[in-house]
């Protein structure tokens, strides 16, 4: 069994408001260090084994968890996770 | 014209867009439901609002792998004419039959209020009894109708003048005050506003309704008999 961890962010060409509003939201509190923020999804898959774990993984986010006009996604495959 | 009112799990606008063909424009409408695989025997097909699947992972992702969206790519590969509204324009966007996306609303407010449209192109199969630059009223109501495509894809929306209708007074911060689309066939139309809750003026604007009978008015056209 595999852990995936999947993350959805905007690409950094498209805004974000939500991100905007957040990092206003911060600076209102004073943490003018914040220069962006932006908002994304974050998704566990447990997966069984399978061949091209990998590329199925990518096929996955491609035509699901991300919207590649306008998200960027990225993921880590973690091994041996205990049933 | 008989048309077809597709009905997904979550869909909210169906029976508005029922009412907008049967008893406003007087022609033949059917509820069909996502799990059907069959739009051989309609003329047309309408894609309601609503919040299909719950907007679950973003509006609209789930609802474009329904069975019945192949049929959907089908009849819009074969020129039949197909709108969505509102969800109904998310789920043509997530199944590619019209390039963008949608991001939230800029303000991040749900909004449901009247807007002024402005006719962009009156010369597509869903605008033609529309004049150009014409002003109307329809309304809005959605979270996330921020209209998003790059440069290029909207350079091509420009010259090839498939933008249908703009917002006068732009309420989501979508790109070029867009509020509808067609694809590049012109058979496919995608808008934000609700036409079918604007067929009467009980319901504060008719303005909706020219849309309907011109799709009516081109099928008409388009399958007239030469005696």
């Amino acid at each position: 069994m595999y852990k995936v961890k999947v993350y959805v962010t905007l690409k950094e060409s498209v805004l974000d408001p939500q991100g905007s509003a957040v990092k206003n939201s911060l600076h209102s509190l004073s943490y003018h260090e914040v220069e962006d923020v932006r908002i994304g999804k974050y998704m566990e898959l447990t997966v069984k084994d399978t061949e091209n774990l990998d590329q199925r993984i990518k096929e996955i986010c491609e035509k699901l968890l991300a919207n590649t006009v306008i998200e960027d996604y990225t993921y880590e495959i973690e091994e041996g996770v205990a049933q | 014209m008989k048309f077809a009112v597709i009905v997904f799990p979550g869909s909210n606008c169906d029976v508005d867009m029922y009412h907008a063909i049967k008893d406003e424009l007087g022609e033949e409408a059917v509820y069909v439901r996502y799990d059907e695989q069959n739009l051989a025997n309609y003329d047309a097909i309408l894609l309601p609002g609503g919040f299909s699947y719950g907007d679950y992972l973003r509006s609209g992702a789930i609802a474009r792998f329904s069975p019945i969206m192949a049929e959907v790519v089908k009849a819009a590969e074969a020129g039949k004419p197909i709108l969505g509204v509102c969800n109904g324009f998310q789920i043509l966007l997530e199944a590619g039959l019209l390039p963008g996306a949608m991001k939230r609303n800029k303000n991040l407010k749900f909004m449901c209020r009247p807007v002024t449209l402005r006719v962009q192109n009156n010369e597509t199969m869903f605008t033609s009894v529309y004049e150009k630059e014409e002003e109307i009223t329809i309304p809005i109501a959605h979270g996330e109708g921020n209209y998003y495509c790059d440069e290029a894809t909207l350079a091509t929306l420009k010259q090839e003048n498939r933008i249908a209708f703009t917002y006068a007074d732009n309420p989501n911060g979508s790109v070029e005050d867009i509020a509808g689309i067609v694809n590049e066939k012109g058979n496919v139309l995608g808008m934000m506003p609700h036409p079918e809750r604007a067929v009467d003026e009980l319901l504060g604007s008719a303005d909706g309704l020219n849309l309907f009978k011109s799709i009516l008015r081109n099928w008409r056209e388009s399958h007239v008999t030469h005696a």
